[in-house]
């Protein structure tokens, strides 16, 4: 249903943006000539059957062909997909290992020194726009102290000897290269995490299955990483699937500051040039990716929500 | 010998922003080994706070400021947090009052009785797992196997408050305190969790101390009883005298406001005026004075002590 949608919008753009015929035969050709072109692509048709037709091709895997790179728009894409899923992978690793920590410590000890640090932190990352920290990050890293590279992904293995993923992460130049664009790109999202992990954490404290897990006897490791820990994680999940989807768009401006070769660099350029096959084909693939992924994290909700899973399935 | 569990003078105060308020105002009983206690009173009176406090498991900014809780001999109100651990869920259980709220909705109920049982001893997981089996038959749950695979959300509320029964018992606790156990369930399942706190005392020689504002079923399951107000005991005797023949004008407004008991059908049943104070505005004096119909000079100036007034009963009126 989601998918139909976002196809059919994008089906829009492309019909009213841009003249096809000029993009093909350039402007030295007569009205008569291009009627007949139009004629012969189709394009006179009315518009639900146009769409019906770009559904079935998409279907097939046939997006068209992009202008600017004068292949098939799925083909750029996927070659280009890799390097953002692997930035968007190692930003959400960096999110995981360090909001998880930093938020259940401010939650249990709210009074703590640290706790107060990690929250005045806490807003001041969310208040700083992405492009900002990954700029202060390039001159501060790469400029003054040189630790590390400040753009592109450096040396990276063709992983399966097809041409099309080409990986950063097992060569030390590679990896090198994806250490700033990664917490850049988590530099965002971080923040909101520690947050919400800590209100989470606090509210499920309060309640009275902790409680009575104090009244059990239980030692207090047990209480916070087994029995409040498993409950907090719950609602964060669920967040956690919606904004890696966001996290694919925040890639736009993290992989322009880089000049990271990925999709959302792909789209910018697409847009500069106005190749409107990608441009859609775009659309459509990040779209499948948020369905993909906010599937995958509902699966797994019902792993660690018992009251989700469908009572046939035991 | 000693009894059981001996509190004296307890004191809980809870630090708020505008000064301390006094929860628990010099509270003292005792407990011997199978006896068993009701603890009652309205909603504020301190019951609840009384029975954490044993556990020292007081929400904050709740503390015990002053006063001695003597458990098995020793003053466990002196306790560091580790070994009130070893105590809690241990030798002193505790029933909450809400069935659905109680149980970690995410773990099984195998799990949470068993980690209940390895937190306590070193024992390995089957074992566990058996004790807890011979727990759950004897709280009468029925096909106790298949329960322990059971999430708490696909029991109802009755079986879930007889499987937290169950918990209470694996460590063969010397003191079970029941928060108001059978507040939140339907009234057939109360009876029958009643009976089976009862019966499950009798057979295990255990203690309960029994938190509840109904007398009715106190005096069908206990033989003492101490009657809250305000943060304070203000009669403590045999529930029989008590309920019998209460000294105390509160208590017997409470027991005038019970249908079927002193009160016979048909007659309109009794109600204390007005409501109990609240902690941070209780009347000077004797706090129960306002809605006293027996209230004298004296009762608004000096705080009535608790004093034995025959029968092995004690109260807290001067005009008795």
């Amino acid at each position: 249903m989601v998918m139909l949608i976002i196809s059919l919008i994008g089906f829009s753009i492309k019909r009213n943006i841009g003249d096809p015929i000029r993009d093909l035969v350039g402007e030295r050709v007569t009205p008569e000539e291009r009627a007949v072109i139009a004629d012969k692509l189709g394009l006179n048709d009315p518009f639900f059957k146009q769409y019906t037709r770009f559904v079935k091709n998409v279907l097939h895997g046939d997006f068209g062909t992009s202008l600017i790179y004068r292949k098939p728009c799925l083909e750029v894409i996927l070659k280009h997909a890799p390097a953002t899923i692997e930035l968007v992978l190692g930003a959400a690793l960096i999110i995981i290992f360090i909001s998880l920590p930093l938020g259940v410590f401010a939650a249990l000890k709210p009074k703590h020194l640290f706790s107060k640090c990690i929250m005045g932190f806490s807003t001041l990352g969310v208040s700083i726009p992405v492009f900002l920290t990954a700029i202060m990050f390039i001159y501060l890293f790469s400029v003054t102290l040189g630790w590390l590279p400040s753009y592109g992904r450096g040396e990276t293995v063709d992983l399966f000897n097809n041409g099309y993923w080409n990986s950063g992460l097992l060569t030390i130049d590679g990896l090198k290269h994806l250490v700033l664009p990664c917490v850049s790109l988590a530099s965002i999202m971080l923040p909101l995490y520690i947050r919400l992990i800590r209100s989470e954490m606090m509210e499920v404290l309060e309640t009275e299955y902790i409680k009575y897990a104090w009244a059990k006897g239980l030692a207090p490791t047990r209480i916070w990483l087994v029995h409040a820990f498993k409950n907090t994680l719950l609602p964060v999940v669920t967040v956690f699937g919606l904004q890696i989807g966001i996290m694919f768009a925040f890639t736009i401006l993290t992989e322009t500051v880089f000049q990271w070769q990925g999709m959302g660099f792909m789209f910018l350029e697409a847009i500069q040039r106005a190749d409107i096959s990608l441009l859609i084909a775009y659309l459509v693939v990040v779209a499948s990716v948020f369905v993909l992924v906010n599937t995958v994290v509902d699966i797994f909700y019902g792993f660690i929500n018992p009251t989700v899973r469908i009572s046939g399935t035991k | 010998m000693s009894h059981l569990l001996d509190i004296q003078d307890l004191e809980v105060k809870f630090a708020l922003r505008t000064g301390d308020i006094t929860a628990i105002d010099g509270v003292s009983f005792v407990l011997d080994r199978g006896e068993k206690l009701g603890l009652v009173g309205e909603s504020g009176a301190g019951k609840s706070v009384t029975g954490f406090s044993i556990i020292n498991l007081i929400s904050k900014p709740g503390y015990i400021s002053k006063g001695k809780i003597c458990f098995e001999g020793n003053e466990i109100s002196s306790y560091s947090d580790e070994q009130m651990r070893k105590i809690r869920g241990n030798r002193i259980s505790m029933i909450f009052q809400d069935p659905m709220m109680t149980l970690n909705p995410v773990f099984t109920i195998g799990f949470q009785m068993i980690e209940t049982l390895q937190a306590h001893q070193k024992i390995s997981k089957s074992d566990a797992r058996e004790i807890a089996l011979e727990k759950l038959k004897k709280v009468h749950i029925p096909s106790p196997e298949q329960r322990l695979s059971q999430y708490p959300h696909e029991l109802s509320g009755g079986m879930r408050q007889r499987i937290i029964i169950a918990i209470s018992l694996l460590t063969d606790p010397a003191i079970i305190i029941a928060d108001e156990p059978t507040t939140a369930l339907d009234v057939t399942i109360q009876a029958e969790i009643m009976d089976l706190l009862q019966e499950l005392c009798e057979s295990d020689n255990m203690a309960l101390i029994l938190i509840t504002h109904d007398l009715g079923v106190v005096s069908q399951v206990t033989e003492k009883i101490a009657v809250m107000y305000a943060g304070k005991i203000i009669e403590y005797g045999s529930t029989d005298q008590v309920v019998k023949h209460p000294v105390h004008p509160y208590t017997e407004g409470l027991i005038k406001s019970i249908p079927g008991t002193v009160i016979k059908p048909g007659e309109d049943l009794v109600q204390i005026p007005g409501m109990m104070p609240t902690l941070t505005n209780i009347p000077p004096g004797c706090a129960f004075n306002p809605r006293c119909y027996l209230k004298g000079a004296i009762c608004t100036t000096q705080t009535p002590e608790l004093k034995d007034v025959g029968n092995g009963v004690s109260a807290a009126c001067h005009m008795k």
